[in-house]
């Protein structure tokens, strides 16, 4: 909602500064989102009227005029405006005038000429963009008269931000009604009397839909001049609304709209047949609207139709055919209530807005409707002459306006601030509220240009804000202390962030919206869950993993030349699950992703070139589930490496996956290193291990080296369960300390060095149970895997 | 014979040429070895009287505790001299970097939003969480925005399609995170419906929203953190406290002002905006929007189960990215989802 203050002022006078007054109103809930002055400040511009004009002497563009600004004596200024014309009326800037932009006019000579002043466009006034030749004034403009008066620049711009529950102050009639009652001042607003018929002429209204249209009110008027100029003042209060002044009918009709917050419809009346019905839209039905668009017209549309044919869309938009042009003479003037419900989002539907829509679906006073329609009326008979006919008004049930009961203490227990119950009463006054009481308690009876006081709450934040939110003390907070539970064996997430941070991994955040390529590259998903309404097509999917934006993290930091990329992620993915979690048909679990690209340490002096692997994300993930005890089994995986990927398990459950990105996806993506990857399921990643204890030996353990050679195909996981599992009691732990193959070692072959501990928790081992207990394991490794002792 | 102190003077030059430890060994030998100087004349003792011998040997003893200490001291000294040496040869350059892995860091969203959970922890409020594919029930219906709500158009939402390819029914990405108040409050009266008092809910519930916005200053995805208190007697004046205390303590400003003002939202009445500003810096004293909240209406109480005579509450929505670009001065929201480690490692 836009205006201009001096409309404002016209209604109430809030005595206050321009930005008091805009402080009051942001604070009040109608949130001032601009305040602009009309014209930035200048000054010693007047009207001028050009005299005569001559061509300069020496210069084809500029031309020499002589131009009367009311100090008796005609002055010279050369000006190069296409439209400067003898006898136009325009702004002229006197010597020692500061235009905006900072130009200071001077005497000065033009190509030889002495030029006293300047003859100004709006743009060169700040007022407006035109800058294509001087800002014609009206001919009714006098001479000699400050500009910033005589157009009224003087005036500040208030754009108000509204809250879709305050439709009461779309209007100025509104915003006035508002100021008064935040000021205490008292509003005057305009006087509408009735403009009785003077023709007969009418036509028929039938409420086919009472209840989406409960009030229509219709007039003809005969005989105007559609061509009659629009009055500067309703012009220039228009623009100031951000309205574009377009013809007189029309003009009339959006100055009404901005003045009483009705929107009005003029129909040519010579378009219609019948009577005129407000119906909702039939199969199939269709219109052409005034906006050029052909709209499919669903049934739940309210239409205005006659009896044979739709002619607009109800509170939304007229149509084409109906509607008034320059050459009208006849109207018929729709002034109308139609119900929020039965506009709210149709508008949206077809993806368009309009002042009536916009006002209609949030609510407008049906108490005003009548009124509204004699001010349209006289204001069209006033600028565009003509007859008007009676008012024909078909009415069916308005809205109930129920009285609401304000309980003051349960004012008190909400807001928590007490306000006595006659203070209560003094701010429903001031708002115009009528009231009976029952002792503390009021039933307030909303008046019918507020559709937001339904129930009680709705009246205490009523009398909060006219109280004032500033008002309402903040205590420090008060409740029941209760401890949070602290769960020993949950990790928090924090925790498990630091622990991946500490090993040099940036956390990033990506959208979990994806191309849908990448879905297929990362999870081989051809049937993704796509958006309806992607704001592009890289930003088309949901992703169902977090490895894509990972990867393309690395190519951002590639081309700003970080060669060492170290990044994870937490976030939902999504998937089709007809199980699914809270939202039927999806789970969105969260999962912990993260890549490693480059080196395995820093560049630095002393940490060598070798480059991230398997091993090192590896240990990344046992360091997550510390205490836990993972299996990572071969697997393959469509983002993966097939022959450098595993499924991580935990107690048999697989709970991620990790390994190099598969070498097409180097290429494809032009990654000339191979990332390392893991994902997992966040949640298992929280487990913990209570702590339990166990009795720690007092006695020295054995330790001995065991090196045996097996095949190389061999997985080190299947020789360490069988080992753990067939070992004499003895052994209490095995290390695997060295892997190696080459020379030594026969070909297809690989050596595996093992630290034993043996350790018994009562008594000091013997040589020779000890070299028993090896000899039993060296031979099961021999029986189970062909493993030999290596010499 | 010579002279017992010019042996003593002798030996003390000859150990004190010496700065080889063996070469020390093989001088001592001259003196104190089974042939050296001092072991002779001591064996040449036994032919003295006994009342010489007692004045020799004291002299001779003299002399050669003279020489150990002179050959002690050498050996101390050779043994300090070489463990100069070598500390000499082992002195590192300092000043070299150190070396292996560095520290990585967290996102800034998410060091507000850990600060904001600490915060709110301090006071007793749990960290909920909610599903980001949403039901419309959830996201607007329940939260008092059935179909058509002129509201609705305050959220520009993104839908899903179904398998024909059409908007699906009833689904969408949450606009906010409000849906998780509601779900929370059934959960709450699921577990507590039973009791004359329901314990009070505290929790504040961050997480990823989506709207169909793409600017400078709005991203289609974006943080929220939605916070919720609902127990007997919570006020509005409760709800100033809370979010005051917050955000002096988030950005550890005293004298931030706060100020609350009037505003909209389906699922609050009464309703508000928070402004704050700043006392110093480049935002210096301008008002900059920073939240909605408001008390919980009573529709969106009774849709969770919950009597709204017996139980009021307050919620409100912080915008995370905005409170970390307002804390760290980061200037253009985009930098949030780009994941470049030049703007992220500055947060570590």
């Amino acid at each position: 909602m836009k205006f201009s203050e001096s409309w404002l002022n016209s209604f109430v006078d809030p005595g206050l500064s321009s930005e008091a007054l805009s402080h009051l109103l942001t604070m009040a809930g109608l949130e001032v989102e601009e305040l602009d002055p009309v014209a930035p400040p200048f000054g010693q511009v007047v009207v001028a009227r050009i005299v005569d004009i001559h061509k300069h002497p020496d210069a084809d563009r500029l031309n020499v005029c002589r131009v009367d600004v009311g100090d008796g004596q005609l002055r010279v200024i050369v000006c190069g405006a296409p439209n400067a014309a003898a006898g136009l009326k325009v702004p002229c800037a006197l010597p020692g005038a500061e235009l905006p932009g900072g130009l200071v006019i001077k005497m000065a000579k033009v190509r030889g000429v002495e030029s006293s002043g300047m003859l100004c466009s709006a743009k060169e006034l700040g007022i407006a963009e035109d800058a294509s030749g001087l800002l014609v004034l009206p001919e009714d403009a006098s001479v000699g008269q400050s500009i910033r008066q005589y157009l009224d620049l003087d005036d500040q711009l208030f754009t108000l931000k509204l809250t879709p529950n305050r439709a009461d102050c779309l209007s100025l009639t509104g915003v006035a009604r508002e100021v008064a009652a935040l000021t205490g001042k008292t509003a005057r607003f305009v006087d509408v009397p009735e403009v009785p018929a003077t023709i007969t002429t009418k036509r028929d209204i039938v409420l086919d839909a009472p209840e989406a249209c409960p009030l229509y009110c219709g007039r003809v008027i005969r005989g105007v001049n559609a061509k009659a100029p629009t009055p500067e003042w309703m012009k220039r209060r228009l623009e100031r609304s951000g309205i574009r002044a377009i013809s007189a009918l029309v003009d009339v009709t959006n100055y009404v709209m901005l003045e009483l917050g009705q929107p009005l419809h003029a129909f040519d009346n010579t378009h219609l047949e019948g009577a005129i019905h407000a119906r909702m839209a039939k199969p199939g039905e269709k219109l052409l609207l005034l906006n050029e668009q052909t709209i499919a017209l669903e049934t739940d549309v309210l239409m205005i139709a006659d009896d044979a044919k739709p002619v607009a869309m109800a509170g939304i938009m007229g149509g084409e055919e109906s509607g008034i042009t320059l050459e009208t003479t006849e109207l018929l003037l729709e002034a109308a209530f139609f119900a929020p419900k039965a506009i709210a989002g149709r508008a949206r539907r077809y993806s368009f807005v309009s002042d009536a829509s916009h006002r209609f679906e949030r609510g407008v006073d049906f108490g005003g409707t009548r009124r509204a329609m004699e001010r349209a009326t006289r204001l069209i008979l006033d600028i565009c002459g003509g007859e008007a006919g009676p008012v024909v008004e078909a009415k069916a049930a308005l809205p109930q306006r129920n009285p609401v009961r304000l309980r003051t203490a349960r004012a008190a227990r909400v807001l928590g601030v007490a306000l006595p119950a006659e203070t209560i009463a003094d701010l429903f006054r001031r708002l115009g509220l009528t009231f009976t009481r029952e002792g503390d308690d009021f039933l307030v009876t909303p008046p019918s240009y507020r559709f937001d006081l339904e129930i009680e709450e709705d009246l205490i934040e009523e009398i909060a804000r006219l109280h004032g939110y500033d008002n309402i003390p903040a205590p420090a907070p008060r409740g029941a202390l209760a401890m949070l539970a602290q769960g020993e064996a949950h990790r928090p997430l924090p925790r498990i962030r630091q622990l991946l941070t500490d090993r040099g991994y940036q956390e990033v955040v990506n959208y979990a919206f994806i191309e849908e390529a990448w879905e297929q590259d990362f999870a081989a998903n051809s049937d993704p869950i796509r958006l309806a309404n992607p704001i592009a097509s890289q930003m088309a999917v949901m992703r169902s993993q977090l490895f894509s934006g990972l990867v393309a993290n690395v190519q951002t930091n590639l081309k700003r030349k970080q060669n060492r990329v170290r990044l994870f992620e937490t976030g939902r993915c999504f998937r089709r699950d007809a199980a699914g979690g809270p939202v039927a048909g999806f789970s969105q679990p969260w999962r912990l992703a993260a890549l490693a690209y480059g080196g395995a340490l820093p560049e630095g002096w002393g940490n060598g070139n070798r480059k991230v692997d398997f091993y090192d994300l590896k240990g990344d993930v046992e360091a997550l589930f510390a205490g836990l005890s993972l299996r990572f089994e071969k697997a393959t995986h469509p983002a993966l490496h097939p022959g450098r990927s595993a499924n991580i398990l935990l107690e048999g459950r697989e709970i991620g996956v990790i390994g190099e990105l598969h070498p097409e996806w180097m290429q494809k993506y032009e990654l000339p290193l191979a990332p390392v990857v893991f994902e997992i399921d966040l949640a298992t990643a929280q487990n913990a291990i209570l702590p339990a204890y166990a009795e720690v030996s007092k006695f020295q353990p054995v330790l001995r080296d065991l090196a045996i050679v097996v095949d190389q195909n061999l997985e080190v996981q299947t020789l360490l369960d069988g080992m753990k599992k067939n070992k004499p009691a003895l052994i209490s732990d095995l290390n695997l300390f060295d892997v190696y193959a080459g020379t030594g070692v026969p070909e297809g072959k690989k050596s595996l060095a093992f630290r034993i501990v043996m350790q018994d928790t009562q008594r000091t081992l013997q040589d020779v149970e000890v070299d028993a207990a090896l000899q039993q394991l060296i031979v099961y490794v021999e029986q189970a895997f062909a493993a030999r002792l290596r010499s | 014979m010579k002279n017992l102190d010019q042996i003593v003077a002798e030996a003390q030059a000859a150990f004190a040429a010496i700065s080889d430890p063996d070469a020390l060994e093989q001088v001592k030998a001259r003196y104190l070895g089974k042939t050296g100087q001092i072991t002779e004349l001591l064996k040449g003792l036994g032919k003295l009287l006994a009342e010489e011998k007692k004045t020799a040997g004291a002299a001779i003893n003299k002399a050669k505790e003279a020489i150990e200490a002179a050959l002690n001291a050498r050996r101390e000294a050779i043994r300090k001299a070489a463990l100069q040496a070598r500390l000499a040869e082992e002195a590192l350059d300092v000043t070299l970097p150190g070396r292996g892995e560095e520290r990585g860091g967290l996102h800034p969203v998410t060091r507000t939003l850990e600060r904001i959970e600490t915060l709110f922890r301090s006071i007793g409020f749990e960290v909920a969480d909610g599903p980001e594919i949403e039901t419309d029930f959830h996201n607007f219906t329940a939260l008092n925005t059935p179909e058509d709500h002129p509201a609705r158009s305050m959220h520009d939402t993104f839908y899903l399609q179904d398998a024909e390819g059409k908007v699906a029914d009833g689904i969408l990405l949450r606009t906010h995170t409000s849906p998780i108040q509601a779900r929370y409050m059934q959960a709450h009266v699921a577990k507590y419906g039973h009791l004359a008092t329901m314990p009070e809910i505290r929790i504040i519930a961050p997480g990823r929203v989506y709207r169909v916005d793409s600017d400078a200053t709005h991203s289609p995805m974006f943080h929220q953190v939605e916070g919720l208190w609902v127990g007997e007697g919570v006020s509005f004046a409760d709800l100033k406290g809370v979010v005051a205390d917050f955000l002096r303590r988030f950005f550890e400003s005293d004298d931030l002002k706060v100020r609350f003002r009037p505003s909209f939202f389906p699922f609050t009445e009464p309703s508000a905006e928070i402004d704050v500003a700043f006392m110093s810096g480049a935002l210096e004293g301008r008002w900059l929007e920073i939240a909605g909240c408001g008390m919980v209406h009573p529709n969106v109480l009774r849709h969770a189960g919950i009597d709204p005579e017996k139980y009021t509450g307050f919620a409100f929505g912080f915008g995370p990215d905005r409170l970390t670009m307002l804390r760290y001065g980061v200037n253009d929201l985009r930098l949030f989802f780009e994941g470049d480690l030049r703007f992220l490692h500055q947060f570590i």
